[in-house]
């Protein structure tokens, strides 16, 4: 009886799933999704007694209700695709860069400096070509500075990355003062230094850049010996340092390009849409992008569709709420908050099962073997990390050593 | 089993969607579009949408007449959200932070028959355009009547002796140094010195218009230099509670603060835009014209004042604002009356950087002021270019709506300065 108290299992445990069909993942995402959908229905219902196909209509007609508002909500969706095609070759390759923030900001930054000082002194094509140079260095060297120090000194690149993006406000912040010494924070725009108009507005630009870069980054990613470097060092740097590769060399050379990037992102938002910059240019894009581009699984194509989502949700919840009359901010975010958390819930269930402590002594056995039978399959290794093998409850010692080695071959 | 809850649920949802937006078709009723920078948790938007929402009630409008937009920042979003609202068909489109202005001119020149308003702007007066429109209200007669009622709670103290005459020394929370604030505080100041002739008063900027730490850090150090009664210009909570916190005197702005500080509130000044919202929206649904510059004054009921917190304020504040009021009202009075105060010229040292002080000034031997030239066409020169005294008085919001008085005037000390 003592014996069998000592090793009860606990009430539920984790377990990857294996040999699952291919569609079925998808049967869970599509329900996922649309059952969001139902969730934020039923909850504007309940919050504001707004009926719920009415919610569904206002969402609609918000994000694609006009030309123009179809064309903005392509062009949003360009900008944060492109926040989020900057942040994946780095969080591909497990470099968790989450200063695209502040890599925009600075790229904003560099691009507004060259339009207020040199703004009708040069041609404005020149003026366009140097601020863009000027962007993708400030984007750059933002994001250059966390790789060097993480090559040469393995210190933390996420706390690294996030307090870049504080130092980025505050000399905007700074600049703005110097700028327009008028006293309100707010520098206005510049006629200087505007990117062409195609077919009359500033839409057009934003979204042929970001496809163009979704195409390329998904070549890079996918048939060039960079992104393969990108590949094994995320998956495993000492199998990496193993065949040869210089992670020290593509740790740098991966966060050059994602500053690159989010250089571009930074001159379209500066010479292309607002022709000024504040603190808030990069508006938290540089971190929905992470969800943007996680959801995707790193995938360039998948993240249109992962974009299209946040951007649709956004859009369509400011129309239901201004429809309504609901005049602040708090339930659209909780709704989109909790939709998300579906989303991200729905593909931790794909990729594992609960099984629950069973009544009978027998079946105590049986889980365990499933569970290492699951062993070896790669599907997403950050969630893996999480949930560390629970195998062998009886001897935790021996449990923990295996898990250790287990995470260093990776 | 599951593919097949699947294909119900994707055709009842479309299906749905069929069926709403063949509901949703436009209609040609008389829509408004607010346009605001944060959302009701803001004090200063708060007032905004409060009062467009009573002023379309008291018109007769609809709750769906009236489109509210929220959050919208101080960049292209602004006019992509005017062009949003124009497309929905409003007639009137109002915006309400100072850096809405530029994009709000650019799409009054693309929607020529939609009316465009905008508040705390400075430049409908030189764009000349014949849909876009400023507004303001003379907040400084509020803040004369809210300083008269600290220059009694200053009396009292001195009455008691609690403190001596010499003593009487007021602290101010600004978020910039710039017009608006600056003409409020000197407004608020001579209110006070109008009552109790000794109070002197220093000012301290936080560089924010909302930020609750700075606020409540300068509302602090200056009660620890010895200030006997706060105000403040700028959004949060921060001053007001730090005062209900020490037990010092509050002058509050926005709107009461008295369920937060019931034994420190006095007063509050605050502007009441529903006349000016019912000016706009009834002139957009009659084809009326719209004032170029509008301010709204203490006598139309834009500027007003809370209830007195009798807990608070000195015996017969109530009594005496309702005597002041009066004489602002009928032009007795005069707020910047140049015979109550007088300035110190400073000029530049030659230094880098130091550009003096009121170089835009002239004063006579008495050190009262004769002349002033204001920064009015606010063409992004910083140059004054109109003669703003006449009378005897320095006449704000005359030439434009938004403030433009930025004296320093002598009795106030700034401790630093916030561009």
């Amino acid at each position: 009886m003592t014996e069998q108290k000592k090793i009860r299992e606990p009430l539920f445990r984790l377990v990857k799933r294996t040999n699952q069909s291919a569609w079925l993942p998808w049967v869970v995402r599509i329900v996922t999704v649309l059952s969001s959908f139902v969730l934020i229905g039923i909850l504007t219902w309940i919050a504001y007694g707004v009926n719920p196909l009415n919610v569904y209509g206002y969402m609609l007609t918000g994000a694609f209700g006009t030309k123009f508002k179809i064309m903005r909500l392509l062009r949003d969706l360009a900008i944060l695709l492109l926040f989020a095609l900057a942040v994946t070759p780095a969080f591909k390759m497990k470099f968790w860069n989450i200063g695209a923030e502040g890599q925009v900001l600075m790229g904003a930054f560099c691009c507004m400096v060259c339009i207020f000082y040199l703004g009708g002194k040069i041609p404005n094509g020149l003026l366009l070509l140097v601020s863009l140079i000027a962007a993708l260095l400030g984007g750059a060297i933002w994001a250059v500075i966390p790789a060097l120090f993480k090559a040469k000194w393995n210190t933390n690149e996420t706390l690294f990355t996030l307090m870049m993006n504080y130092v980025a406000i505050q000399i905007i912040l700074y600049a703005i003062k110097i700028w327009a010494p008028s006293g309100t924070g707010i520098l206005t725009p510049s006629d200087f230094g505007h990117l062409p108009k195609i077919g009359g507005d500033n839409f057009w630009f934003s979204i042929i850049v970001a496809l163009v870069m979704t195409a390329l980054m998904f070549t890079y990613l996918r048939y060039t010996k960079h992104g393969y470097e990108i590949t094994v060092v995320g998956e495993s740097e000492n199998t990496a340092r193993y065949i040869g590769i210089n992670v020290k060399k593509v740790i740098i050379r991966t966060l050059i390009v994602s500053g690159i990037i989010c250089g571009i992102t930074g001159f379209l938002l500066v010479a292309g849409i607002n022709h000024t910059v504040s603190s808030t240019t990069a508006g938290g894009r540089g971190f929905t992008a992470i969800l943007v581009s996680w959801l995707a699984k790193f995938n360039p194509i998948g993240m249109i569709f992962t974009s299209l989502l946040v951007v649709f949700l956004s859009k369509g919840m400011d129309e239901v709420m201004t429809m309504n009359g609901v005049t602040n901010s708090f339930f659209s975010q909780v709704v989109t908050g909790v939709a998300f958390l579906m989303i991200i819930g729905c593909e931790f269930f794909i990729n594992y099962k609960i099984i629950f402590r069973s009544r009978s002594e027998k079946s105590a056995v049986a889980p365990v073997q499933e569970a290492g039978a699951a062993e070896g399959s790669d599907e997403t290794p950050a969630l893996a990390d999480t949930t560390p093998p629970e195998e062998a409850p009886q001897t935790p010692a021996e449990d923990v050593a295996a898990s250790d080695d287990a995470a260093k071959e990776e | 089993m599951k593919k097949i809850l699947t294909i119900i649920l994707v055709i009842a949802i479309l299906a749905s969607f069929a069926a709403v937006f063949a509901a949703c078709s436009g209609s040609d009723e008389f829509k408004v579009g607010i346009i605001c920078l944060h959302d009701e948790s803001s004090t200063y938007d708060n007032n905004f949408i409060q009062a467009a929402k009573d002023a379309a009630k008291e018109l007769g409008l609809k709750d769906s007449q009236v489109i509210i937009k929220t959050g919208i920042d101080e960049d292209t979003a602004c006019y992509e959200t005017a062009k949003e609202l124009a497309e929905m068909g409003c007639k009137m489109i109002f915006a309400d932070s100072f850096g809405h202005e530029k994009y709000m001119i650019q799409a009054a020149k693309e929607y020529t028959d939609v009316q465009f308003c905008h508040a705390t702007g400075t430049k409908a007066h030189t764009e000349k355009l014949a849909n876009y429109h400023n507004a303001f209200a003379s907040i400084y007669e509020g803040r004369y009547l809210a300083g008269v009622a600290a220059g009694m709670k200053l009396n009292e103290m001195i009455a008691a002796g609690t403190i001596t005459a010499e003593q009487a020394k007021m602290g101010y929370v600004g978020a910039y140094t710039y017009a608006e604030v600056i003409s409020g505080y000197t407004s608020f100041y001579l209110g006070a010195k109008s009552i109790c002739p000794s109070v002197t008063m220093e000012v301290q900027f936080t560089g924010s218009w909302f930020d609750i730490a700075l606020e409540k850090a300068a509302a602090e150090n200056l009660m620890s230099r010895n200030c006997v009664l706060i105000s403040q210009h700028a959004d949060s909570m921060g001053a007001p509670s730090a005062c209900e916190l020490a037990g010092v005197p509050n002058v509050s702005y926005n709107g009461s603060t008295i369920k937060a500080c019931p034994n420190t509130f006095i007063v509050a000044s605050r502007i009441n835009w529903v006349p000016y919202f019912k000016l706009i929206m009834k002139a957009a649904q009659d084809g009326t014209a719209i004032p170029t510059d509008y301010t709204g004054t203490i006598a139309d009921g834009s500027v007003v004042l809370t209830d007195v917190n009798t807990t608070a304020a000195a015996a017969g504040t109530a009594d005496k604002i309702a005597e002041v009021k009066a004489k602002l009202m009928d032009g007795t009075i005069n707020v910047f009356d140049t015979n109550t105060f007088t300035v110190t010229i400073v000029p530049p040292s030659g230094a880098e950087g130091d550009f003096g002080t009121n170089t835009s000034a002239t004063v006579d031997a008495n050190k009262k002021l004769t002349s002033y030239i204001a920064d009015v066409d606010d063409l992004g020169d910083y140059i004054g270019e109109t003669e703003v005294v006449a009378d005897g008085a320095f006449k704000e919001s005359k030439f434009r709506s938004a403030p433009y008085f930025d004296i320093k005037i002598d009795g106030i000390t700034l401790l630093n300065s916030k561009m």
